[in-house]
């Protein structure tokens, strides 16, 4: 595989699972280079230990995942932490450090693994927070911060090291209208401006349906769909359906594992 | 992480004070050590009674501390306590026929050796014998001497 | 039976294991302090300012009042034997070697350590370790090491100034309030310490330092990453470090005795 192959992340037979219940089995996955590739899926899923595995904090049982044509197993410790800096990862509740105003947050890369300047440092920092359209709030604290703007600070401190991928864990989640908006238009504007490949976790169809170029459908620890978003929405298939539709009934039971109704009140009652 | 100006000079005020009180602490509570930079010469004497002698008790010539008692110890030869004591250096034209008291600090305070110098025209050395003592002062004999005294002189 | 037989095999096994992982844990903090002392001082510092500077407060308070107690008992009790003149001494004999390493020892688990649980264990639950990982800074050496080198740095000076204000708590208490001679006071106090007494004070002060420094970061950076979890940390700290100095401090003091 060479290296400027137009799929960027490889996942092969991925097998994981944690203690004895198990995750993923038998997943594959490719995201091509330069597009935005959604991850969707229900609720506990395993999304977000997928991107742990993708980012090698965790490890699989079996299978094997390759970045750039590299199998990411076979990286030493210092080759896996110059793989780290390629990747820029939004989390689900922007993850600032609450003791650091905006605009160190979003400086930590740069002061941790660069040698620049504080000049040059103060020039990409503001560089970046005016493209998130948040240069006035540098001197604010985390704390000061609403969802909305806490989420796109940590987009930029997830752009401040002009990675190859930018990963967004949930980034529409619990966000008014506005907000969401917002990121949305980001998420489409830095992937297209900065020539990047974006993986976006979400469960909100509607919105990811807008931006993405690609998206699998996870279920059970397969991949259960993939395609262009207007492809999975009339898939033909039961759990396709039910996500994409927002069906409360379905391969995804309703009733959570319960004893038989009658019984149960009846048998109470003639205590 | 910035570093702002309030965190270090609170740091350095913080470490001045602790390493200002381990100073005070080292120096100000112990006593011993002043002795154990100092050159000293030992000397060894018996006493048939020690009292409450400890070790590092000061030994004094006319009220000024001269040295120190390193060691209190039975005699099993001799049958009586043996005293190691060291004397500064500088005070190396002590008689060797000089008295080694045991003496208490006031009323009730601690007790030390007091030295009262002899005539002869040789000197104290390392390893030399004080073989002039005088025992400590026991209570319960001084009553006893007490009462036979004014037993027999108050008929 | 055998259930009770198997459920004290598996405590005994998980204690064991824990211990071990608490061991390992401990080296890997000093594998990596050299490095973060020479390259990222300033983090030390600020950490020795967050676990010292800001702890004087509690710990002069109380060290001056667990003097001046001191100084009272003592004095009551000795009177009894005629002897108030040593007051000095047995206060400083006792802060030196015991009081003053112990009490600062709790008093510091109770403020700085659950301080540091409690602050490792927020940024765990909020996934600011994660979000330094991904972001290729290893949590262990940014915020573990300094959190841990500031508290073993601030221990010692921290008993010290302890012991130090609680003998100026005692000196007020029994030469200037309840009159024992001044003179006496010191004088008694200096015949009757000697170095070692406080180079035993200092070793259990560094000894305390290390180990209610590590349980405070090992708690936080392995508690549960819930509200719950967090509190949990923060309250094992304390009560696990009391019991470890307290051993400790015996154990010490035997060896040293």
């Amino acid at each position: 595989m060479d290296g400027t192959s137009e799929n960027l992340i490889e996942i092969i037979d991925l097998k994981y699972s944690r203690g004895s219940r198990v995750i993923f089995e038998d997943l594959n996955l490719t995201i091509k280079r330069g597009e935005i590739t959604a991850l969707m899926g229900p609720s506990g899923t395993g999304k977000t230990t997928l991107l742990r595995l993708i980012t090698r904090q965790l490890v699989p049982q079996q299978g094997a995942i390759y970045i750039n044509g590299v199998d990411i197993a076979t990286l030493t410790q210092q080759e896996l932490y110059q793989l780290r800096q390629q990747f820029g990862m939004l989390f689900q509740n922007g993850a600032l450090l609450t003791d650091l105003n905006v605009f160190e947050n979003v400086a930590f890369p740069l002061r941790e693994h660069t040698k620049l300047t504080n000049r040059l440092i103060r020039h990409v920092v503001l560089t970046k927070l005016h493209a998130v359209g948040l240069r006035g709030a540098a001197d604010m604290m985390p704390a000061e911060l609403s969802g909305g703007m806490a989420r796109r600070v940590a987009l930029a401190r997830a752009m401040v090291m002009d990675p190859e991928i930018l990963i967004y864990d949930e980034p529409f989640v619990g966000l008014d209208p506005i907000s969401m908006g917002v990121i949305v238009r980001l998420v489409r504007r830095m992937n297209d401006a900065l020539g990047i490949t974006s993986i976006v976790v979400s469960h909100d169809v509607a919105e990811v349906s807008t931006v993405a170029d690609r998206s699998y459908l996870i279920s059970d620890g397969k991949v259960a769909a993939s395609g262009s978003p207007d492809e999975l929405k009339t898939a033909n298939s039961e759990v396709v359906r039910q996500f994409m539709h927002g069906m409360a009934d379905g391969p995804v039971a309703f009733h959570f594992e319960a004893p038989n109704y009658a019984e149960q009140l009846l048998g109470r009652d003639s205590e | 992480m910035q570093q702002t100006r309030s965190v270090e000079i609170g740091t350095g005020l913080f470490v001045l004070l602790g390493m200002s009180a381990l100073f005070f602490l080292t120096t100000q509570t112990t006593g011993g050590e002043k002795f154990s930079a100092v050159e000293t010469y030992e000397v060894e004497a018996h006493f048939e009674n020690i009292g409450s002698l400890k070790s590092r008790a000061p030994v004094a010539m006319s009220g000024v501390t001269i040295g120190r008692v390193t060691s209190v110890s039975f005699d099993p030869l001799t049958l009586d306590a043996k005293v190691m004591l060291v004397i500064d250096s500088q005070y190396d034209q002590i008689p060797d026929d000089s008295d080694a008291s045991i003496l208490t600090s006031g009323l009730l305070g601690s007790q030390y050796i007091g030295l009262q110098a002899g005539g002869s025209e040789t000197y104290l050395e390392d390893g030399s014998e004080i073989y002039f003592t005088q025992s400590a002062i026991v209570l319960e004999n001084l009553i006893g001497k007490f009462l036979v005294n004014a037993g027999s002189g108050g008929d | 039976m055998r259930a009770l037989i198997r459920d004290t095999y598996d405590t005994v096994h998980e204690f064991v294991r824990t211990f071990g992982a608490f061991q390992l844990f401990f080296l890997r903090l000093l594998r990596h302090s050299p490095r973060i002392v020479m390259r990222r001082p300033g983090l030390v510092v600020t950490q020795i300012y967050n676990s010292g500077a800001l702890s004087l407060v509690i710990i002069m308070v109380c060290g001056f009042f667990v003097g001046g107690v001191l100084g009272l008992q003592g004095y009551s009790n000795l009177a009894r034997f005629n002897a108030e003149d040593s007051v000095g001494a047995v206060v400083a004999l006792a802060l030196l070697k015991e009081l003053g390493p112990v009490i600062t020892a709790l008093l510091f688990a109770g403020r700085a350590g659950t301080a540091l649980s409690s602050e490792i264990g927020l940024m765990k639950a909020t996934d600011q370790l994660s979000a330094m990982e991904m972001m290729a800074v290893n949590p262990v050496r940014r915020i573990l090491v300094p959190r841990f080198l500031g508290g073993v740095v601030a221990m010692p000076f921290l008993v010290a100034i302890f012991t130090c204000i609680g003998l100026f708590g005692a000196h007020i208490v029994s030469v200037d309030l309840l009159g024992v001679d001044v003179g006496a006071f010191w004088q008694q106090m200096q015949a009757s310490v000697d170095i070692n007494d406080v180079r035993e004070g200092v070793i259990k002060s560094f000894v305390f330092g290390v180990v209610v420094s590590l349980l405070a970061v090992w708690e936080g950076y392995n508690a549960i990453p819930t509200a719950e979890g967090v509190g949990r940390a923060t309250t094992r700290t304390v009560v696990i470090s009391a019991i470890a100095v307290l051993i400790l401090d015996f154990m010490i003091t035997a060896v040293m005795l």
